[in-house]
């Protein structure tokens, strides 16, 4: 036997990782459940070119001063057709000929009705002959790391990790704690400390796989940009995977049952997946939450990858986020430590 | 009582001390709540001894076992094996001993094999994984996986972790509970191995016939007291005799359809008011004791059992006796003394009564 394979710490993290890796459901949560998110959500928000905007107008005069706007697509049709069309929704705005003038009827309060309304009544007014008092140009911003992927991809690494970390240590301690494997392991001469740091030396191994798999396919297939040091980018991942593999810790410190522990990660993990970021702006909640949901360890971690990606941030500049995380992994880790049941 | 007897084996060792011995229990004390699961025992294991620990469940056989081990803290008392303590030497006794505990359940996905390097790399050392494969007979099973294992096999993977330390002490807490015969059986077999090759070991057990072949030495536990120890051939001495005849007579036909005074000569005193239990149960005891080689008589639920010495003269003459009383035997058996005798005299109760 070689001295690797009689090293307590080596076997500990090579079981682990043999066990995690030869459950089905965790290959797919780990692996395949981002990737396939993060395809969904490539495709629902897919940059789609200029959105053209259906009108109707009741004279083929209208209809065609319409038409050389490019922004909009009208229809001819009279007004009670045009008002059906409008109500269920076939229809933004409906230009009506009434006398020399125009009538213009539509929603205010929908942002698309009202663009349609400017538009064409600009159609309208030009077609008739009137000039731009000033002449203007466009200059068109199609940006690669201001898209919805290049947003979600960070938030969904980071919910990933958090996942990934906390059900592996969650759920395989209460599982080895009501297989009795616990109490087992504690009689024999196995030192404690490597039980938990074998947990924490496999999660690094599953995280080099689980990161390379999802920003890969991220480059790949969606382009997202990497701005900042990817080493740095690395070393986020790493600290976001301890944190919250001690809050994993934490949480399965003294549950007995799975249903115990699984209820206690829900609640954990539920606030962070709606207030930390991963798929909308947390700053779109209200102020007076905000110190809140910035001190919670996925806001820090979201907020340190997508400050590294898409714009470039060193370590440096982000010590707030990665102070929080550590205090994350530290002060759960204390805890753990002190209440945890080995039987 | 002839149990004062085994307590009497018991001082004798005492005043060995406890240096020589593989493991030392001196006024062992535990209380859980408000149960006092281990109430005061002294017990000691001598090294290459085969002990047994037997009793019911809720005896505090377990609790007291896992003291041992070092899993549970003792409230009161002394525990020192291979003359070292578990305040003071958890580290060094971990590494010399080796345990299979109740209920340990390995992760069904990792291979035989597996589990036992695992095992293998907690000790400073022991025997190669080759090995404890080798003595637990899993030669076949090596790659299987734990989750596709019977239960002897599990039972006997779990013996393989507790022996790939190449432990001095070890212990086994019902290794043998749940396992169809024939996997006892054969667990059996490798504990009599064990004990051949010299190996000391305690086993706790609520089978008296597996305490009966395996062990040297026997304490009987019940409610946290040791209510009896010795070689389990002494213990069955102390019943007083070597076979147990059980027998039940006919329960008389039941009053409502024949008044009592239309019955045989059963008893001269029985009246119509006497209670029926008296009636049925008519058995003069004392004519049955006074049988030569008959010990000692006990009614047990409509079953009477006589300890008996001499069975071959002592049979024809209980028949007789009965025969005499009137009364018609509807069950009769004979079996050698058992363990469970032991218990049943102790404490009135059958072993799995609980």
């Amino acid at each position: 036997m070689s001295s690797l394979e009689l090293s307590s710490l080596y076997q500990l993290t090579i079981t682990r990782l043999k066990l995690t890796l030869r459950e089905p459901e965790a290959i797919f949560w780990i692996f395949v459940f981002p990737i396939v998110l993060a395809v969904g959500l490539g495709i629902a928000f897919r940059n789609r070119p200029p959105e053209v905007l259906p009108v109707g107008a009741t004279t083929p005069q209208l209809v065609q001063a319409l038409a050389a706007d490019s922004g909009l697509k009208a229809n001819e049709m009279d007004e009670a057709a045009g008002l059906h069309a409008m109500a269920t929704g076939q229809i933004v705005l409906l230009a009506i000929q009434a006398g020399d003038g125009v009538t213009y009827r539509y929603d205010e309060t929908n942002p698309d009705a009202r663009t349609a309304r400017l538009l064409a009544d600009r159609a309208i007014q030009r077609a008739a002959g009137r000039h731009d008092a000033v002449t203007a140009q466009n200059q068109l911003v199609r940006e690669i790391g201001s898209r919805y992927i290049d947003f979600v991809v960070p938030g969904l690494l980071g919910m990933n990790l958090m996942g990934s970390a906390m059900w592996g240590l969650g759920f395989s301690i209460v599982d080895a704690r009501q297989k009795r494997l616990l109490k087992r392991m504690v009689a024999s001469p196995m030192p404690r400390w490597q039980y938990l740091t074998g947990y924490l030396l496999s999660r690094l191994g599953l995280l080099v796989i689980e990161v390379v798999v999802l920003l890969g396919f991220a480059w790949l297939v969606f382009g997202v940009p990497f701005r900042g040091p990817l080493w740095q980018l690395g070393l986020v991942c790493v600290i976001t995977s301890f944190t919250f593999s001690a809050l994993g810790l934490l949480v399965a410190s003294r549950a007995k049952t799975m249903e115990a522990v699984s209820g206690l990660m829900n609640l954990v993990m539920f606030p962070m997946w709606i207030l930390s970021g991963v798929f909308f702006s947390a700053a779109r909640f209200p102020a007076v939450v905000q110190p809140f949901i910035k001190a919670l360890p996925l806001t820090a971690a979201i907020d340190a990858m997508r400050g590294n990606m898409l714009q470039g941030t060193q370590l440096g500049q982000m010590m707030a986020p990665i102070a929080i995380m550590l205090a994350w992994l530290v002060l759960p880790f204390a805890v753990a430590l002190r209440i945890f049941r080995w039987r | 009582m002839s149990a004062e007897a085994n307590y009497g084996t018991n001082h004798t060792s005492r005043d060995r001390g406890c240096d020589a011995a593989a493991l030392c229990i001196r006024g062992l004390r535990k209380s859980f709540a408000d149960v006092r699961a281990v109430d005061g025992i002294d017990l000691e294991v001598q090294v290459g001894e085969c002990f047994g620990l037997l009793g019911p469940n809720g005896a505090g056989k377990t609790t007291t076992i896992e003291i041992c081990e070092g899993l549970t803290p003792l409230d009161e008392g002394t525990v020192e094996l291979l003359g070292l303590k578990w305040q003071t030497d958890a580290e060094e006794l971990r590494q010399r001993i080796g345990m299979q505990l109740q209920e340990t359940q390995f992760p069904d996905k990792l291979t035989v094999e597996e589990v036992l390097r695992l095992f293998r790399s907690f000790y400073r050392r022991g025997i190669t994984v080759d090995e404890s494969i080798e003595m637990a007979q899993l030669e076949e099973k090596r790659r299987s996986r734990v989750g596709g294992l019977s239960g002897g096999q599990k039972q006997r993977l779990a013996m393989a972790t507790a022996l790939v330390g190449d432990p001095e002490l070890l212990f086994l807490d019902e290794p043998t509970t749940g396992l169809d015969p024939q996997a006892r059986r054969h667990l059996w077999d490798l504990v009599e191995g064990l004990k051949e090759a010299g190996r000391t070991i305690i086993l706790t057990t609520h089978y008296m016939e597996e305490a009966e072949r395996l062990c040297d030495r026997v304490a009987i536990m019940d409610h946290g007291h040791v209510i009896a120890l010795g070689t389990p051939k002494e213990l069955i001495a102390t019943v007083g005799g070597e076979d147990i005849v059980e027998f039940a007579v006919h329960s008389q036909v039941s009053e409502a359809r024949t008044p009592p005074h239309e019955q045989g000569p059963v008893r001269g005193d029985t009246g119509p008011e006497a209670p029926s239990m008296e009636v049925n149960s008519g058995v003069d005891a004392a004519a049955l004791t006074a049988i030569p080689g008959v010990q000692s008589h006990r009614r047990d639920d409509g079953v009477h059992q006589l300890s008996v010495s001499e069975l071959h003269t002592a049979v024809p003459r209980i028949f007789a006796a009965l025969e005499e009383q009137g009364l018609h035997l509807s069950e009769f058996r004979t079996h050698s003394a058992t363990l469970e005798d032991v218990f049943v005299r102790l404490t009135g109760r059958n072993l799995r009564d609980e």
